[in-house]
């Protein structure tokens, strides 16, 4: 209670009030007659959206950790490469990447008629596959970056106790490393995600109907132009609260377990 | 090796690139220059709004912090493709329907222009955000001390508190231009004639995907190493005078 | 390039027609994809092409000093609409929907829109035969309103520019692609289009498919919608456009 008066402060009320006053024009001036027609499609669209969304977090996570460990702790012939592949992703616009994969590759598939008989052609067609690993190796080269650091971070004491116990060296990466390199990186994980979130309407550019491409879709259906682009921008808000709200969660959890 | 080139269907890249036409080379680097030209633009007006941002965010009144902060969410939780959609097509309209409505003529907006005002918007946020931390890395008793010497606050920014905090700033300002430049690729999806748009324009003339996009990418890779190192250059101009943090390990 | 076009501006500026704002270049709005043979990039950076030809053909004919734009296709309504443009002549099929939000001139050119697909498969453009398959389309064109209509059981893959759609369905990518006969002509008569032929034409329905390519103006402006339309009957009329056409086409495209 508290609380809420202190945030319900006079000029926030004002704006609050205001802000309603905009929402109110909006629904009643703008033209939302098309929304019920492309609804299932654009609730098909957010599914699609979310999925490749999540399916490439946790893929790239799990690129991110080797990538990490060989710059932090690998021989050179380990490091140099995923440094390198790190440098390039960080380098490059994902625009960029998802075209040469996209595209690039399909421009080589002619020459080799065997790939059209293989049993991956079907998937091979498809444009989710090369959105997936796209996004999939340039969240792995960010989040590689910061896993790097996050091993590096780790103290050496901790190491050398582990050690002193006589502990088995995967055991002490997977007991003591792995989990204090994760906790350490878990307060920058949500912003990765959100930066991962605003990365996906790109995948549209190579067909794949997320709910971006869907609100192109009923621009060039219906000429409408504004009102689909406002709307979008309203989902991938509540989009990014949802998942700031997600890891503040997991975090505090987290949190209460290491005290 | 020519058998391997070939194999990427990158035999003839090097025709394809020279810089003279039939050569797309020239275009390339025209594209590169116009990437870079809004990058700069887009980077230089973030920081000014970035820095009236984090003042405003610091010193303002209720009000203005409040709209700072819902400017700062929204920017930062909207994909830059639809806020760059967003800011094109209503952007312009609206700056028309103002300049009318005062009297004017039309306004010219030409693409980089656009360019520029579109991205330095997206980047003003994260800027208000980069330069509002350093300015309260700043220890609060060196503005203080300008202040009990009588500094007028304008005075105090340009001599105390934009010097202190460069050294906190330049890593996140850093990354910033980092993404300004690679942003610019967006600009592609409203037809800007920038380096990733004059690629496709360029690949799908000549079929040679492969080799325009490989290419495109050698070159902003070239940019990103090159500002890293100038960057670095600058952090270490900027920690002048500060004791050294090696010898603190 | 900007001091040439200031030159271009202050030389037409006295003959410029009467109602139309003064020294204001007007712009036309092309698509900034390569769509041959009407409109694509060279590798001087120049843009070449049939339509190009007849946009500075109609522009001289009306006395118009014009500037070539480039914009996003799938931008290029809200861009003539926010003023970024004052004409679009990218190949712009008239369609009722269309003249909803904007005025069109008559037409430069006329062509009827065709499915191509692979030589090896036995495709026809009708929806019996493309059911299951995969076609590609442009965005926000005719073609993509058309067979979202028609070819409702093909599963439709939108692309952003045509030119991409050509490369997935050389790569083997789609079964098949709906657009315009010349374009497709131009691309199945290419060292990649060989893989493919023309499978035929598409029933017509006028509704969709429209009457033609015309230039779109923005609504209420009347007077360089009737300069372009003096151009074009101009140009029709004292062979410049069939001198234009017989350098690219075999037959008249009007």
């Amino acid at each position: 209670m508290q609380q809420f008066r202190a945030f319900w402060e006079p000029h926030r009320i004002v704006m609050a009030v205001i802000f309603a006053a905009i929402v109110v024009w909006c629904a009643m001036t703008l033209r939302w007659d098309w929304l019920p027609d492309y609804a299932p499609l654009a609730l098909e669209g957010l599914w699609r959206t979310i999925w490749i969304l999540v399916v490439t977090i946790v893929l790239g996570f799990l690129l991110a950790v080797p990538l990490g460990l060989a710059q932090a702790i690998g021989p050179w012939y380990l490091a140099l490469p995923a440094k390198a592949f790190c440098t390039v992703i960080r380098g490059t616009p994902l625009l960029l990447q998802i075209w040469l994969l996209y595209y690039g590759l399909g421009s080589l598939f002619p020459q080799y008629p065997w790939i059209r008989s293989s049993e991956l052609w079907p998937y091979l067609r498809q444009a989710w596959p090369y959105a997936v690993l796209a996004l999939t190796l340039s969240y792995a080269g960010y989040e590689g970056e910061v896993m790097r650091g996050a091993f590096a971070g780790v103290k050496r004491g901790q190491l050398e106790a582990a050690k002193a116990f006589g502990m088995p060296r995967f055991t002490m990466f997977r007991r003591i490393w792995l989990p204090q390199a994760i906790r350490s990186v878990l307060p920058t994980l949500g912003g990765e995600t959100i930066l991962q979130l605003k990365a996906t309407p790109l995948v549209a550019t190579i067909t794949v109907i997320d709910i971006y491409a869907v609100s192109s879709r009923v621009r060039s259906d219906t000429f409408i132009v504004y009102e689909p682009l406002l709307l979008l921008a309203v989902v991938y808000m509540i989009l990014a609260g949802v998942i700031t709200l997600l890891f503040s969660r997991f975090e505090n959890r987290g949190q209460r377990r290491a005290s | 090796m020519q058998a391997f080139f070939d194999m990427l269907g990158l035999g003839s890249s090097a025709e394809l690139l020279s810089l003279s036409p039939p050569g797309w080379g020239g275009n390339l680097l025209r594209g590169l220059a116009n990437s870079l030209k809004i990058a700069l633009g887009a980077f230089g007006l973030g920081l000014v709004i970035g820095l009236f941002g984090a003042c405003g965010k610091l010193y303002g009144g209720k009000v203005t912090r409040d709209l700072l902060a819902v400017y700062t969410t929204v920017i930062r939780a909207v994909p830059e493709l639809v806020l760059i959609l967003i800011l094109y097509y209503v952007g312009t309209d609206v700056i028309n329907k103002i300049s009318e409505a005062m009297g004017g003529d039309r306004v010219e907006i030409n693409g980089v222009a656009a360019g520029i005002w579109v991205l330095g918007i997206v980047q003003g946020a994260y800027a208000t955000e980069i330069l509002r931390g350093a300015i309260q890395a700043v220890p609060v008793g060196q503005i203080e001390a300008a202040r009990s010497f009588g500094m007028p606050s304008a005075m105090t920014m340009r001599r105390i508190t934009i010097p202190a905090m460069m050294s906190f700033a330049t890593p996140g300002l850093a990354n910033l231009w980092l993404i300004a430049t690679k942003d610019t690729a967006l600009l592609a999806v409203v037809g800007f004639s920038e380096l990733t748009l004059e690629t496709r324009q360029a690949a799908g003339s000549t079929r040679a995907y492969f080799t325009f996009f490989l290419a495109a990418g050698a070159l902003y890779l070239v940019v990103t190493l090159l500002s890293g190192l100038v960057f670095a250059r600058i952090e270490n101009w900027a920690r002048r005078g500060q004791p050294s943090l090696k010898g603190a390990r | 390039m900007k001091f040439k076009a200031l030159l271009t501006t202050t030389a037409a500026a006295s003959v410029l027609m009467a109602g139309l704002a003064a020294a204001e270049p007007v712009k036309i709005g092309i698509a900034a994809e390569p769509y041959p043979p009407f409109s694509s990039l060279n590798a001087a950076g120049e843009w070449v092409g049939w339509e190009i030809e007849v946009i500075n053909a109609v522009c001289a004919a009306a006395e118009l000093d014009c500037v070539i734009t480039p914009v996003a296709w799938d931008g290029i309504i809200p861009s003539l609409t926010g003023k970024q443009i004052d004409v679009i002549m990218a190949s712009m099929s008239i369609t009722e929907e269309r003249l909803k939000t904007i005025d069109f001139s008559d037409a430069y050119y006329n062509t009827p829109t065709v499915v191509v697909a692979d030589k090896a498969f036995d495709i026809a453009p009708t929806p019996d035969s493309l059911k299951g398959k995969i076609l590609g389309v442009q965005a926000s064109t005719i073609h993509q309103a058309y067979a979202q209509k028609y070819f409702a059981d093909a599963e439709i893959r939108v692309y952003q520019t045509q030119d991409e759609a050509n490369q997935d369905l050389f790569a083997g990518r789609i079964d098949a692609t709906q657009a315009d006969s010349i374009a497709m002509s131009a691309f199945t008569d290419s060292d990649t289009g060989s893989c493919c032929e023309i499978k035929g034409q598409v029933a017509d329905d006028p509704a969709i498919l429209g009457r033609g390519a015309g230039a779109g103006v923005r609504k209420g402006e009347p007077e360089l919608l009737e300069a372009l339309n003096a151009g074009i009957a101009k140009i029709l009329e004292d062979g410049t456009h069939a001198k234009i056409t017989s350098g690219y086409f075999s037959a008249s495209i009007y």
